[in-house]
């Protein structure tokens, strides 16, 4: 695909759907499936500096290739979210109205995730290099920090619309250029010697890190899964603070730069706040105003505990194999740390 | 001149949301400037950052923080 973006700039893009999809067996930790993917994406947002074509954003054979790769990107999702550990609740037994229901689903679902295993492994355990690394691999998410859902905007309407601006706004700095959370993330970056562009995070980054941002951008570019992008924010904002609060310590044990510790204490109060807007503000009062979108609101939720619980496994497994080269631990660890310790990829938002 | 709007809304189980407001006066006296459009205010008393919410509310652990 970056191929193609860079060789023939002016040509058709497509990618012939077979051969995209030939050995793609599990599409949510397939790096060059995600990776595809996220290359069309970033098309919609701030694109790349060598591809030229100034219409490749809307080039139809690329629209075509997306909508492949998206079709079994979300089958994949709907697979996972099935044999989701807990099962979603049903909704009617939860309240009266659509968004009591979803207010209680959404409340239900996040108040089981404690600080995630990566979290607590930041929190205790981590070395430098170790925080560092999952810097770089939370880097793909966090120098794009809430433009997936600003997409979202348009789609909505009322008082859902009014809570999402809210948030958004102060996502992007309440009005102080130095205070937008993607800025906060890069001066971390920095003030640890590292890059603050995103090509080299996105070329060394997990599969199952992909997917996580991959997800955001499929609810959000998708109007038809509007309901899902807010369930989506609202189960992520929802399980942030805590898990930010022990990747502050741990980055204060390690004695990491100001920095670094301003992003993440940053996002301790301002998630508390995002999640009564998200679950309250926007989610129920979106299923009042469209009462059929509840079921994607809480798919939207589930979708995000599990793919980003996909993710932290991921890592989790990584760093344990590094520790312990001698076990095949891609086997070895996860299990104990099971579903549960993986749940959330902390992450901010 | 317009006057500018205060709301403070009740959030179940969580915080205060309070939009508007110039400070938070704590119950030792201290004055916590408020820099965000909306903030939470902690209701449970257990949050590392009184007066603001820090989700403490859903750690299912008794306060016992390093």
């Amino acid at each position: 695909m970056v191929h193609t973006l860079r060789a023939r700039p002016h040509a058709p893009h497509a990618v012939p759907e077979p051969r995209a999809m030939g050995d793609v067996t599990y599409p949510l930790t397939d790096r060059d499936f995600q990776l595809a993917l996220w290359v069309l994406y970033e098309l919609h947002y701030r694109g790349f500096d060598d591809v030229e074509d100034p219409d490749a954003e809307w080039d139809p054979l690329l629209m075509v290739s997306r909508a492949a790769l998206e079709r079994t990107f979300e089958h994949a999702v709907r697979e996972l979210v099935r044999e989701a550990p807990e099962d979603a609740p049903t909704l009617t037994d939860l309240g009266d109205t659509p968004a009591e229901q979803v207010t209680a689903a959404l409340v239900r679902m996040t108040a089981r995730s404690g600080p995630s295993g990566v979290a607590q492994f930041l929190h205790r355990r981590a070395t430098r290099e170790e925080f560092c690394s999952y810097l770089a691999e939370r880097a793909v998410y966090h120098l794009r920090e809430s433009d997936p859902q600003s997409f979202v905007l348009p789609r909505i309407g009322g008082a859902a619309k009014v809570a999402l601006a809210e948030l958004q706004y102060d996502e992007y700095g309440g009005g102080r250029p130095d205070r937008l959370h993607q800025t906060l993330f890069a001066r971390a970056l920095t003030s640890l010697d590292m890059p603050t562009d995103l090509a080299p995070y996105v070329a060394a980054a997990e599969g199952a890190t992909l997917a996580s941002v991959n997800l955001m951008s499929l609810f959000a570019l998708n109007r038809r899964l509007r309901g899902a992008a807010m369930g989506h924010l609202a189960a992520f904002e929802a399980t942030s603070s805590l898990p930010c609060e022990r990747i502050l310590r741990g980055a204060r044990r390690l004695g990491l730069p100001a920095a670094v510790e301003d992003y993440y204490d940053e996002h301790v109060e301002a998630d508390a706040v995002h999640e009564q807007l998200a679950i309250r503000g926007i989610c129920a009062a979106l299923v009042e105003d469209e009462p059929a979108l509840a079921e994607d609101v809480v798919l939207g939720a589930t979708a995000c505990l599990a793919v980003d619980g996909l993710a932290g496994e991921v890592l989790l497994d990584g760093w344990n194999a590094r520790r312990h080269p001698a076990h095949d631990a891609g086997h070895d660890v996860g299990h104990d740390a099971g579903h549960d310790a993986g749940r959330r990829t902390p992450a901010a938002g | 001149m317009s006057t500018r709007r205060v709301t403070v809304t009740e959030c179940p189980g969580g915080p205060l949301l309070i939009r508007g407001a110039d400070e938070v006066v704590g119950i030792d006296g201290t004055v916590a400037p408020v820099e965000r459009a909306v903030v939470a205010l902690c209701r449970c008393g257990r949050s590392d950052r009184l007066p603001w919410c820090d989700d403490s509310h859903r750690d299912r652990r008794r306060r016992k923080k390093p």
